[in-house]
């Protein structure tokens, strides 16, 4: 079974996000970048699936600028067999990302494509559900177990208010959650070896997209900031300002 | 302008949800119908016909529809929503499932997450975890919006009449069976939508210690949370996690017990109306977002907590 990976290059998780002084977007500027941590989950599960037995080739897949191919590297060093990078410099937006998903799909035939649920970066949390439905496929979100059984894949789902399990048929699109399974870390002669691994490089024009954003963002600001509190001295007082300065009990 | 409404329901009474679902709609302004989806619906479909500001309810009944499988609504709002200038609803597990593919096969752009409503076409909602706060409009000709439920205040869930309208339409794509759910049982009421909220974090320890925070929150009539730090270290499911990668609440009263507070915790939190924070480390970031903090060990103090609590309630 040949499985597909979407990968994404966002903003570490660890960095301090900081709003533009003029509004127009988040400061990326000399920020270390990183894959988005849901997409590490989806390589490392891609990768448990083919140690399973259950997938034999595994194709990582990243829609952005020449340096998304780090990250495609480094889905490489974690054991992914082969990559496809597609190449912009353009704001790719979820439709948009699913179409280009889509052709890879066409071309690449996988039984199944798991993705991150949602990027750290715009928190949309729609490319894996879009990419399902252009191609037809079923889709298994917010995954936190995924069991292949012959021509089916179960995946139990982390759903508002506890667990549930569904059962889909192949090809089908599998979206990660946090407690799936716990990434590896690439060891020093993997990364050495994931540079000679094949990367093929492309354009969205020679997957026949266009890629036009739907949405335009017209600021992005920074939150607002709360009001600093007060320290109480003991929970008597803390009692007794809830009920008679805050009324909230 | 018309805008559908998808109910969030569990076939057998609706989610408020739905209500700041209604209310972002009122915000958008038009006629707004609600679609009810599931099996056996009849019940929901009443509640929904007597919220504030629904013109028309629309109760699509069968089996196909149970248990909410992305695939089916997907194909089934796809197609009811087309006549509509918006589509919205509330951006839970439910909707944040289904909504992209509709979107998907209606070939337009959707919004997720809305926290406001600037115009007919244009939504705030945050990005970033949270860390920043992004104005966009939409250019395509219906707007497919999900809706933080927690940042628009519910309509009233009676005084409405709206006509009730069944559907004859049955979309089984056909590629996904439901297999088992797993709920999690408590008489609690639910963290999205609960009054008081209390949550632990690693400070806990381990899961055993959480009861401390239930028999408070037995009290108070409050759910418990917890940070992504205590799901991480196994203390409590995934479900009880409240952040940016867990659950958006924003009730009235939020207390955070041995709590960092974490960014990607403050995410999910910081709306709340009132917040404590009780944690033994007076450096610890909780600290800046809390309206009352108590620097105390928390085994100590939250039982002295349950015990004033009490004396007052």
């Amino acid at each position: 079974m040949k499985v597909l990976v979407a990968v994404k290059r966002v903003i570490d998780y660890n960095v301090k996000v900081r709003v533009k002084p003029d509004n127009t977007g988040v400061d990326l500027a000399n920020v270390k970048m990183a894959m988005n941590p849901f997409c590490e989950i989806a390589v490392e599960e891609a990768v448990r699936l083919k140690e399973k037995g259950d997938a034999s080739e595994i194709v990582v897949v990243s829609i952005g600028p020449k340096a998304a191919q780090e990250q495609i590297r480094t889905a490489l060093a974690l054991g992914a067999d082969r990559g496809i990078h597609i190449e912009t410099d353009e704001d790719v937006q979820s439709l948009e990302a699913a179409k280009l998903l889509k052709a890879v799909v066409e071309k690449e035939e996988p039984k199944m494509v798991i993705l991150g649920k949602q990027s750290i970066d715009s928190d949309n949390n729609q490319t894996g559900q879009m990419l399902a439905a252009l191609t037809g496929m079923g889709q298994g979100t917010f995954a936190s177990e995924v069991v292949v059984e012959g021509d089916k894949v179960n995946v139990t789902r982390e759903v508002d208010g506890g667990l549930m399990t569904v059962a889909l048929n192949l090809p089908a699109v599998v979206t990660t959650d946090l407690r799936l399974n716990e990434p590896r870390y690439a060891s020093l002669p993997n990364i050495m070896k994931a540079k000679k691994k094949p990367l093929d490089s492309m354009s969205p024009a020679d997957l026949g997209v266009e890629v036009a954003p739907r949405l335009s963002t017209l600021k992005v600001e920074a939150p607002a900031a709360r009001q600093p509190g007060v320290k109480v001295a003991d929970v008597a007082e803390l009692v007794d300002k809830l009920k008679n300065e805050a009324k909230v009990i | 302008m018309s805008i559908l409404v998808i109910a969030e329901h569990d076939n057998s009474s609706l989610k408020q949800a739905t209500l700041n679902v209604v209310a972002a709609a009122k915000a958008i302004g038009g006629d707004i119908d609600v679609l009810v989806a599931g099996e056996n619906v009849g019940a929901v479909a009443e509640s929904a016909a007597k919220a504030d500001g629904v013109n028309k309810v629309l109760v699509a009944d069968n089996a196909a529809y149970g248990h909410f499988l992305a695939e089916n609504l997907g194909e089934l709002v796809a197609e009811v929503g087309k006549g509509y200038s918006h589509i919205l609803s509330a951006a839970g597990t439910t909707g944040k499932d289904f909504m992209p593919r509709v979107a998907a096969l209606l070939d337009v752009a959707q919004v997720s997450d809305i926290v406001r409503v600037e115009s007919d076409d244009t939504f705030v909602r945050p990005i970033y975890a949270g860390n920043a706060i992004a104005t966009v409009k939409a250019s395509d000709s219906i707007k497919v919006v999900t809706v933080r439920p927690t940042a628009f205040d519910p309509v009233a869930a009676e005084g409405g009449s709206a006509s009730v309208e069944q559907l004859d339409v049955v979309k089984d794509a056909g590629l996904s069976a439901f297999v088992s759910e797993q709920k999690a049982e408590s008489d609690r009421p639910d963290l999205s939508s609960a009054g008081v909220v209390i949550s632990g974090g690693r400070g806990m320890q381990n899961g055993e210690n959480f009861k401390m925070l239930e028999q408070v929150a037995d009290l108070l009539g409050a759910a418990v949370g917890a940070s992504r730090a205590a799901v991480d270290a196994g203390f409590v499911p995934n479900d009880m996690q409240v952040g940016q990668t867990g659950k958006i609440v924003a009730p009235q009263l939020y207390v955070a017990v041995g709590i960092s507070g974490a960014i990607q915790h403050l995410a999910g939190m910081s709306d709340s109306k009132v917040i404590v924070a009780i944690n033994k480390d007076e450096e610890a970031p909780i600290f800046q977002v809390a309206d009352y903090g108590l620097v105390a060990d928390l085994f100590e103090a939250v039982p002295q907590f349950e015990e004033e609590l009490k004396k007052v309630l």
